[in-house]
């Protein structure tokens, strides 16, 4: 094992920045209305000053140890492995962090950074209900007031989450416009934002958006990737050969990919393939390059640059764009994005509950289809590290009602 | 471009009804027309606008339709036209060629809602090898810095966003709004400054005229009255609206 001094850390959280206009390449910058403008520049001066305060990076690792649990284990799937009859498997248990999803760990950092701002307000969208409920989490521990907007399609298919949010203290409003899933959130969280932007802090869920969302919320899901490339070294003696997580927006995604960007580690973002035909939410194996939600990425829409409808099982994949800096690693090359359908998804999740115990999130049960893949093409000499982005237990009523689980 | 002062705009949604209903607010007073083509996620749009464009989108308008009926409103009516839209719909038509075929049907002035001026330079090129002017908004959130190249930059007249929020008729306009007027006007020279967003009766216009802008933008309250009566609820707005103009 080479344990030199780089090899342990990997790339830093905050190497490979967007350029002075917010990009990376051509993705990225910021496509907004002039009156959230001021309040961007704000957000990025404000996150500058938190960075480089040692205060800032001590009061979230207290929170990270004693509010999430962190660090999660790393966890050897054994019988998964076996039973695959590949490279061995590596879990990264960001469903083990408190409310179940690596959400929580860009929800606190933003709310840190609100408060440090004066916001008192918070707005955020949500899909399948994880980034709202760790934003109502994060807005109860620090006394903010939290408002979410949820698709009612979304609403009906994640319910627990609604549950939760409201027990929490939040507001849930409910979206009826488009197909009412996390687009039409992202929609009116930001129009929201727009009309309260004097008071109020947009707590986006996911790794795209304006300038300085997408670098904030890869800053703050970096310790997936620090964490895991550390464990790896420790427990398997070897960095992995590949990286295997889901992308819906792609905030899990770039977090456990970071740390490994210089590394010789194959990067594997997982889409939504969903029915496996023409309704899927593939935006980077499938959709092309415009704009969508403030900045330039790739984006699932038609020749006129309309937003197309898309579909996922995965209310948190179901989502027509993706963020920036993947859009990069892709055009680059330097990630791969690949789609898993809805029923190999159901297989996975189903694989994952019977061999390890472990109630996986339908986001979550994506990379595993991928991951179980790549295992098998590597053979055992090799290793695969997934990201366990989240638990399924917000999925327990549409699994119980598809199976006719009583 | 060249607009009257004072002005009074109109915003329709293009579709089918637009060269009628843009004659009937020429006839009510109204000096410029914007024309909205439809985009499926406007984030600067409250509910009355967006669903005039799902509506303008279920009834097939594409931008190729919304420009046909540009030139259709350039037929019959003498003021001048400025397309609305989003950065999404211009880059996929292809910023050169949305700009020529704009100007070809009669655009004037072009306003794409997020494609802020720092973000503007491929556009603004565009636009400019084909003499049409492109206008950039102000609103009481932004900063000085960014007032005075937001006006120096645009040609035509400057937007003056008249309340914090997305678009949607209003009770209050912004009270800051002749304090950001006085600092768009220092840095936006000759170019005439309309405000809007929120514009609903004829005090709003008052008021807009008494803080010192040239005229009024007009957008969701127009298409609330085309809802509720058609051409001639729209004539009639207009011309209440109007008459808020010093004559
Ligand atoms: C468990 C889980 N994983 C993944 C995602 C997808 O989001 P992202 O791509 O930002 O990680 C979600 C979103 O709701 C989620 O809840």
């Amino acid at each position: 094992m080479s344990s030199t001094d780089t090899a342990q850390h990997g790339t830093p959280a905050d190497a490979y920045p967007p350029d002075d206009m917010g990009r990376w390449g051509e993705f990225g910058g910021r496509f907004v209305p002039e009156t959230v403008m001021a309040a961007l520049d704000e957000l990025e001066a404000g996150m500058n000053e938190a960075f480089a305060d040692p205060a800032f990076h001590a009061e979230l690792a207290l929170l990270a140890r004693d509010f999430v649990g962190r660090p999660t284990p790393l966890y050897l799937a054994e019988r998964l492995t076996e039973d695959v009859g590949g490279a061995r498997i590596w879990l990264k248990r960001e469903d083990l962090a408190h409310t179940g999803a690596h959400k929580i760990n860009n929800a606190l950092g933003q709310a840190v950074i609100a408060k440090r701002l004066g916001k008192q307000r918070i707005v955020a969208e949500t899909g399948a209900g994880q980034h709202g409920v760790a934003t109502a989490t994060a807005c109860a521990r620090f006394g903010l007031k939290a408002v979410v907007y949820m698709g009612e399609e979304d609403m009906r298919r994640q319910r627990p989450n609604v549950v939760r949010m409201k027990m929490l203290g939040a507001e849930v409003i409910p979206v009826t416009n488009g197909a009412g899933t996390l687009k039409d959130a992202l929609n009116d969280a930001i129009r929201d934002w727009i009309a309260n932007v004097e008071d109020t802090h947009y707590l986006i869920g996911t790794a795209a958006g304006p300038h300085p969302y997408p670098y904030l919320v890869r800053r703050l899901q970096a310790v997936i990737g620090e964490e895991s490339r550390g464990q790896m070294l420790d427990r398997a003696g070897r960095l992995p050969d590949a990286v295997v997580a889901c992308v819906g927006g792609g905030s899990n995604a770039i977090g456990i990919f970071h740390s490994f960007r210089d590394d010789p580690v194959r990067l594997i973002g997982v889409e939504a393939g969903g029915t496996g035909g023409a309704l899927h939410a593939r935006s980077l194996s499938g959709g092309k390059v415009s704009i969508l939600h403030g900045s330039r990425s790739y984006v699932l829409c038609d020749d006129d640059g309309q937003v197309v409808e898309t579909h996922s099982i995965s209310a948190g994949l179901d989502y027509p764009g993706v963020g920036p800096e993947h859009a990069y690693l892709h055009a680059t090359g330097r990630a791969e994005f690949i789609g898993a359908t809805d029923d190999e998804s159901l297989v996975a999740f189903d694989r994952l509950c019977h061999l390890e115990g472990i109630i996986p999130a339908l986001e979550t049960s994506h990379a595993l289809v991928i991951a179980e893949r790549i295992a098998r093409d590597l053979g055992p000499s090799g290793d695969v590290l997934v990201g366990l982005s989240g638990r399924g237990d917000k999925d327990v009523d549409q699994i119980a009602a598809r199976r006719g689980i009583e | 471009m060249n607009i009257p002062r004072p002005s009074l705009a109109v915003y329709l949604m293009a579709n089918e009804d637009a060269p009628a209903l843009a004659e009937a607010a020429v006839r009510g007073g109204a000096t410029v027309i914007e024309l909205g083509i439809p985009y499926s996620d406007p984030l600067a749009d409250g509910t009355t606008i967006q669903r005039a464009a799902q509506a303008a989108l279920d009834a097939g308008i594409t931008p190729e339709r919304a420009l046909e009926l540009l030139a259709e409103i350039n037929d019959r009516v003498d003021v001048p036209l400025v397309p609305m839209t989003y950065g999404a719909i211009v880059e996929s038509y292809g910023l050169e060629d949305f700009c020529r075929d704009a100007a070809k049907a009669g655009a004037e002035a072009l306003i794409v809602a997020d494609i802020p001026p720092e973000e503007s330079g491929p556009l603004r090129d565009a636009a400019a090898a084909e003499g049409v002017d492109l206008i950039h908004l102000v609103a009481p959130t932004s900063r000085p810095e960014r007032i005075e190249s937001a006006a120096a930059a645009s040609t035509g007249f400057v937007y003056l966003v008249a309340a914090v929020g997305v678009t949607g008729a209003r009770e209050n306009l912004d009270p800051r709004v002749a304090e950001l007027l006085e600092l768009t006007r220092g840095a936006a020279g000759d170019t005439p400054i309309l405000g809007g967003f929120g514009v609903s009766t004829r005090a709003h216009v008052e008021g807009l005229i008494a803080a010192g802008t040239d005229g009024a933008i007009v957008g969701s309250a127009a298409i609330d009255a085309i809802e509720r009566g058609g051409a001639e609820a729209l004539e009639e707005l207009v011309r209440d609206l109007a008459a808020g103009l010093p004559s």
